[in-house]
């Protein structure tokens, strides 16, 4: 853990690495999956990202005690991944009944890309990086909620653009999910451009 | 031995642990939002085609089987599927079926390439949508069949082919008569049918004779003979284009032999 003290702009620094620098999405390629699969329509979109980041800011500190207070107490991180995808499995559980009691014209909405979010590395990665870069509990939640909504930029930019493949004369062979991945590298490269942002 | 004992222990300790409290913290929850689902509802949406072609008015099946349960749509909501599967829902929810006959659609145009004076050559997006964005479509008469073909991709049973001459034509043993061409078609050319109707003006302007007459070789004028001829009165004129009745109809075939373009035809043999 790192012992000195951050000032705001450190955290405003540690948003702005997790949205645009270090995207989890286009820099780090994780979560691919739902990145092509939810981005054809700009509300499926929507709603996946407003999911992820609801999940991921939950799921973020409750990972950072369990590798904390258990793992790390009792010298047994190797069963991390384990744990982790546990926690993260139950914790999307219980969200899903949370909204379908709460809001059940939301939980339609979401259909099913709520239960998959069990199974997006984004969530994961973000929950190991958090571990990796050795941030206490405050950074953990910055980090997981800022690289959730970094998520949601790629995928809502990505839907954006897929929803106007409908209009453009794509040659046959490049057609939907080859399309679909070449934009996603494009997208990649542009974001290299952040790079130079910060040190 | 300690560390073997710990090393075997701890894991199995901490996993259990975690996977007590997760289950606990679970099988509360599901008491707390625990959320009644009707059985019915689940044994209605099987028996439904699945398609979520929206036919029914809702957003897909499972809405529709919802609604039929609720008693917010009548057991025969579902257009996609036939009698038997009505009457099965019927069984379920303790209801009788109203029996109601089928529809299949029919593209009311005739204005073939060869037929149907074009104003310019599109070359924009295949799609009807998009064509009639551009200066209202390629064709001369504005209630034409562009024939891109947007209700033949958009069909979900694979009713609708792409004729050879620029109209599409319809499967009627594949047609259910879901609606879904009649909803994505910018000119609201197709038109549900009762399957049991045999003579159909099969056209869709409304453009007075003289400027049908200069558009297209085969579209209704709006002449009226039709209506004159008919012994039953069976056919009515609506703003320019004529409506057979099926139910008064009688197949005597009159108006086809007095028709001067050809619009009112037999779609279906006697």
């Amino acid at each position: 853990m790192h012992n000195e003290v951050w000032t705001f702009s450190d955290y405003i620094m540690l948003v702005i690495s997790a949205i645009f620098i270090n995207n989890i999405l286009l820099i780090r390629f994780l979560g691919n999956c739902p990145f092509l699969g939810t981005s054809k329509r700009m509300d499926t979109a929507v709603s996946m990202s407003l999911a992820v980041v609801f999940v991921l800011t939950c799921t973020g500190p409750i990972t950072w005690f369990i590798q904390h207070y258990l793992l790390e107490k009792y010298d047994i991180v190797y069963i991390q991944t384990l744990a982790f995808i546990l926690t993260i499995a139950v914790f999307v559980q219980l969200v899903e009944m949370v909204i379908k009691k709460i809001s059940p014209p939301l939980y339609r909405a979401l259909g099913i890309y709520l239960p998959l979010i069990t199974t997006n590395c984004a969530v994961f990665g973000t929950c190991i990086l958090n571990i990796r870069e050795k941030f206490n509990l405050m950074q953990t939640i910055v980090f997981s909620f800022s690289s959730a909504v970094g998520f949601g930029l790629a995928l809502v930019i990505m839907a954006g653009l897929r929803e106007r493949f409908n209009f453009a004369r794509i040659p046959k062979n490049f057609q939907d999910t080859s399309i679909g991945l070449i934009t996603a590298g494009l997208i990649g490269l542009s974001f290299y451009a952040f790079q130079g942002l910060v040190k | 031995m300690g560390g073997i004992l710990q090393a075997t222990i701890y894991p199995i300790m901490v996993m259990g642990g975690l996977a007590v409290v997760f289950a606990l913290m679970l099988g509360i929850a599901s008491r707390v939002f625990y959320v009644y689902v009707d059985p019915k509802v689940k044994a209605v949406e099987e028996l439904l085609p699945g398609a979520n072609c929206g036919g029914c008015g809702f957003a897909g099946c499972s809405d529709c089987a919802a609604a039929i349960v609720a008693g917010k749509a009548p057991v025969t909501a579902c257009v996609a599927c036939g009698t038997d599967i009505h009457e099965q829902i019927a069984q379920i929810l303790g209801k009788t079926v109203e029996v109601k006959e089928k529809e299949v659609a029919h593209i009311m145009c005739q204005g073939t390439k060869d037929k149907a004076k074009r104003r310019f050559q599109y070359m924009g997006i295949e799609d009807c949508r998009a064509a009639v964005v551009v200066a209202g479509g390629d064709k001369e008469c504005q209630y034409g069949c562009l024939g891109l073909g947007t209700c033949v991709r958009s069909c979900p049973f694979g009713a609708l082919s792409m004729g050879e001459n620029g109209i599409p034509v319809v499967d009627r043993d594949k047609c259910t008569g879901c609606g879904t061409c009649v909803r994505v078609c910018p000119r609201g050319i197709p038109k549900l049918l009762p399957v049991s109707q045999k003579i159909v003006t099969v056209c869709n302007s409304h453009d007075a004779p003289p400027v049908v007459k200069k558009l297209c070789e085969v579209g209704c004028l709006g002449c009226g003979i039709c209506k004159k001829v008919c012994p039953e009165k069976a056919i009515e004129l609506e703003n320019f284009l004529s409506v057979v009745d099926p139910s008064k109809c009688t197949l005597c075939g009159k108006c086809i032999e007095k028709c001067p373009t050809g619009a009112i035809r037999q779609i279906l043999p006697g």
